[in-house]
């Protein structure tokens, strides 16, 4: 029996069950962190319906185009992602190295590009503190301050996932998944498609509304 | 769940992402007062549903698995929900008319 089905643990019955049960408990995780993130997006709701006017102000001194681009360099690596466990499927092993390996370095590229947004964002002083950008209202630091700390928290996230598929990434190399057994890579496929999904939301929050008012 | 979803469903869905994408951009560039703010969030939902349907394999899901997904999700509109019914009726409470938004009233005057 275990030498027939090597990828099967001992406490499950077949292998559909042992796939399940690791995607419920990636679900369950996920479930976590949607109230993680859910919680700054909580305070964004509250805080610009308190203060329109100085979010509306504040929000027009994000960088579009690197959010933009970011978007699309995230939607791109979720693609990327969901082919890798697509060639796990199809136990094309090559294939999903290589879409781990795409992935990875669109990540890279998004915490590249954030990297430069931050550096612009400094240079124009947008650190709330006793130092923020004159002729802004006091509350734009509240905008600025939830930038701040849900990007950064996102791109602490996009950095664990670039570990997590490394990690994938080399197991994959080493031939220790099959067409019967790639839970892993499904796994950290959903972690990185929730963290796509964050930035879905963070996209027009911080960079599209008030635009062009 | 041992169902094959066929490589160029997910590449239309790629596509489709990218051109809400272009579309929530190109709305932003236009002032069309509050309602940019429900164009721009109702294509972030849209694209959500694209990558939690698709990318995440929860249409091709068990009923279980649909379950735990929308449990995360649930429990945020609960919180969403009493945390904007608290501040949005603070002003209806007695007392709290004409006093400003610091001493608990909602809308700002």
């Amino acid at each position: 029996m275990a030498e027939a089905r090597p990828f099967l643990e001992e406490q499950f019955v077949e292998m559909p069950q042992q796939r399940e049960a690791s995607i419920l408990g990636m679900w369950t995780f996920l479930s976590t962190e949607i109230l993680f993130f859910g919680a700054m997006f909580m305070a964004y709701i509250t805080y610009r319906n308190i203060y329109p006017q100085a979010f509306a102000e504040a929000s027009k001194h994000t960088i579009v185009l690197y959010g933009t681009i970011n978007t699309a360099i995230l939607l791109t690596s979720s693609l990327t992602m969901v082919l890798a466990v697509h060639a796990a499927r199809e136990n094309r092993l090559n294939w999903v190295v290589r879409h781990l390996v795409f992935t990875i370095l669109l990540a890279c590229a998004f915490l590249v590009f954030k990297g430069l947004e931050y550096r612009e964002d400094l240079n124009e002083q947008l650190w709330p503190g006793p130092h923020f950008k004159a002729g802004l209202p006091p509350q734009a630091q509240i905008f600025w301050f939830l930038y701040w700390t849900m990007t950064g928290l996102h791109a602490l996230h996009v950095t664990v996932g670039i570990g997590l598929l490394s990690v994938m990434g080399w197991m994959a190399h080493r031939r220790r998944f099959s067409s019967q057994y790639y839970n892993p890579v499904d796994v950290s496929a959903l972690y990185w498609h929730f963290v796509d999904i964050v930035w879905i939301f963070l996209y027009p929050l911080l960079y599209l509304i008030n635009r062009s008012s | 769940m041992t169902k094959v979803i066929p490589r160029n469903v997910f590449v239309r869905v790629w596509g489709a992402l990218l051109a809400l994408l272009f579309l929530t951009w190109g709305l932003a560039q236009l002032d069309l007062g509050p309602w940019n703010a429900v164009a721009a969030l109702t294509i972030a939902f849209l694209k959500m549903l694209l990558v939690l349907l698709y990318f995440m394999h929860v249409r091709y899901s068990t009923g279980l698995t649909w379950i735990f997904a929308a449990a995360g999700f649930i429990w945020l509109l609960i919180m969403v929900d009493f945390t904007l019914s608290d501040y949005f009726t603070r002003a209806m409470v007695p007392g709290n008319a004409g006093r400003s938004w610091e001493h608990g009233v909602w809308p700002p005057r």
